[in-house]
């Protein structure tokens, strides 16, 4: 009788350790909060496997077997730094700023658009990717920048944007017009080591973080972290970022946009944007 | 009977506390030269045309900093520290200051301690954008214009940071983030010194960004001094 009880009180202690531990183990305990949803890390490991590793590997480190192929590598969520964040430079970004690049895709770059995914699917793979970097058990995102609401568009303010551009010497990688072919552009490199090109205004592309005009605030503010584009959040005043996104919306020749046709409606920036016209090709390499 | 055991636990107790509340002395110091074996790579030279404000500042060409020799083989830039047998130390409260000037950081390689704050300070009249590449740290990447306010950090666990600019991308150093103070980087003669060390047994490691590291043990009992060398492999490319 004694025997048996020992036994039972062995085996409770057992199955209390193995529920404990994998209870522990087991990544469903990892959630992410976008908006109304909740994802779920087991659900988004279905996904990942499915849709995620060929590129971004097994073990979410960017070594998938796509990897070898592509030359902006896969990003490495072991890692954990991202570009398109709503966060301060080395913070880790929210999962609503995960859930958005899954969303959109980067442009430029091998990673499509996911937006057939739910968005319950895409909060679900954001909870399973962030498994992979021990950065979220000892860090917290970073605290979202304030964009102050857009200032009414005017001339002043996309010359004062002209003026930064020259002065902050955003023409060292973008080029004096922008097309992604300043001084140091060609030896730029992104943080695999591999050679990464300064975003191409005149192109037209979408950019890489989004495609409105805060976003566009948000890049240069935040910066792309693992890329050579830093913040400039020291280095600006609200009033003075929103100057500085006038005048890049300016830069996108190619690209219909208020910024464009009130600067086009002046002489100087008529001859400015028509010049740029003409010189571009189709890849925006250097024709001078 | 019983008393007496009593009373000399307690005895035996306060000599033991006493013992150890009197610091044994803290002057042991381990110091030597770092030396290099074989041919090292000719400098590469560093073409600054692409920056004449910075071009300018030089008389002659500049060469890369990745290896620096001096006189009978002395290795340059070579960070000897206690990698273990110290214990870890709360920061000191001065900043470490790290400074772009001529297109290059001054000093190449910056020692500091976890959490310490450091500053990074641009002399030059061109932009730089500072991007250190920690493996364990955060990474940020910070615009620098000319005139602007030092930036700022600190950073929250030991290692070796490779820190460059992407405009300039010939200027590259490193930020060494320490456990303790018992840290020297080799001048142009090899030679380094860590003192004020209590004694017992020592790690200590030398760390060249090019040639990797090595690692010695040393004990030191009293207030000695003890020499140690470290030889490193040059590589020829």
């Amino acid at each position: 009788m004694k025997r048996r009880m020992r036994t039972r009180k062995i085996f409770s202690f057992a199955l209390t350790a193995v529920l404990i531990l994998g209870a522990a183990g087991t990544p469903s305990a990892q959630e992410s909060h976008i908006g109304r949803w909740t994802g779920r890390a087991d659900a988004g490991k279905q996904l990942y496997f499915r849709y995620c590793w060929g590129c971004h590997g097994f073990h979410g480190d960017g070594n998938g077997e796509n990897a070898q192929y592509l030359n902006i590598l896969p990003r490495n969520f072991v890692a954990a730094t991202f570009k398109c964040r709503s966060t301060p430079t080395g913070t880790l970004p929210t999962d609503q700023d995960l859930s958005n690049s899954i969303d959109r895709g980067l442009v430029n770059s091998n990673m499509p658009s996911w937006s057939a995914l739910t968005d319950q699917q895409r909060a679900d793979l954001v909870a399973f990717i962030k498994i992979f970097s021990p950065r979220w058990k000892t860090e917290k995102s970073g605290d979202p920048i304030q964009v102050p609401a857009e200032p009414a568009l005017t001339l002043d303010s996309i010359q004062h944007g002209k003026e930064l551009f020259t002065k902050l010497e955003c023409w060292k990688c973008h080029g004096t017009e922008g097309r992604g072919d300043g001084p140091a552009a060609a030896s730029l490199t992104d943080n695999s080591n591999q050679s990464i090109r300064p975003y191409d205004f005149e192109s037209g592309s979408r950019f890489k973080c989004g495609t409105t005009n805060n976003d566009l605030y948000k890049i240069f503010m935040t910066g792309l972290d693992g890329t050579p584009m830093p913040s400039f959040a020291d280095q600006l005043k609200p009033n003075e970022a929103w100057d500085l996104a006038h005048y890049l919306r300016t830069l996108q020749v190619n690209h219909n946009s208020p910024e464009l046709r009130l600067w086009e409606g002046t002489k100087e920036g008529a001859e400015i944007v028509k010049a740029s016209r003409v010189a571009g090709t189709p890849t925006g390499s250097g024709v001078h | 009977m019983r008393s007496t055991k009593v009373m000399l636990t307690i005895a035996a107790v306060f000599t033991v506390m006493t013992l150890s509340s009197a610091r044994p002395p803290q002057n042991g110091t381990i110091g030597g030269r770092v030396t290099f074996d074989g041919t090292p790579a000719k400098p590469r030279a560093i073409d600054m045309s692409m920056e004449p404000s910075c071009a300018k500042q030089y008389a002659r060409p500049v060469t890369a900093e990745n290896v620096v020799t001096g006189p009978d083989n002395a290795l340059e830039n070579v960070v000897v520290y206690i990698s273990a047998g110290a214990p870890d130390e709360p920061p000191p409260a001065e900043p470490a200051v790290l400074t772009q000037k001529g297109c290059r950081y001054a000093p190449h390689i910056l020692a500091f301690q976890i959490n310490q704050d450091f500053e990074i300070v641009n002399e030059d009249q061109t932009s730089h954008n500072i991007h250190p590449l920690p493996s364990s740290n955060r990474e940020w990447n910070k615009s620098q214009p000319p005139g602007a306010p030092p930036i700022e950090d600190k950073y929250a666990r030991a290692e070796f940071i490779p820190v460059k600019c992407n405009i300039h991308p010939w200027m590259k150093g490193t930020l060494a983030v320490m456990k303790n103070s018992h840290y020297s980087i080799t001048s142009g003669d090899g030679e380094f010194k860590l003192p004020n060390l209590l004694p017992g047994n020592y790690t200590v490691t030398a760390w060249h960004e090019s040639y990797g590291d090595q690692s010695q043990e040393i004990t030191i009992t009293g207030s000695e001094s003890k020499t140690v060398n470290f030889v490193f492999k040059a590589k020829p490319y």
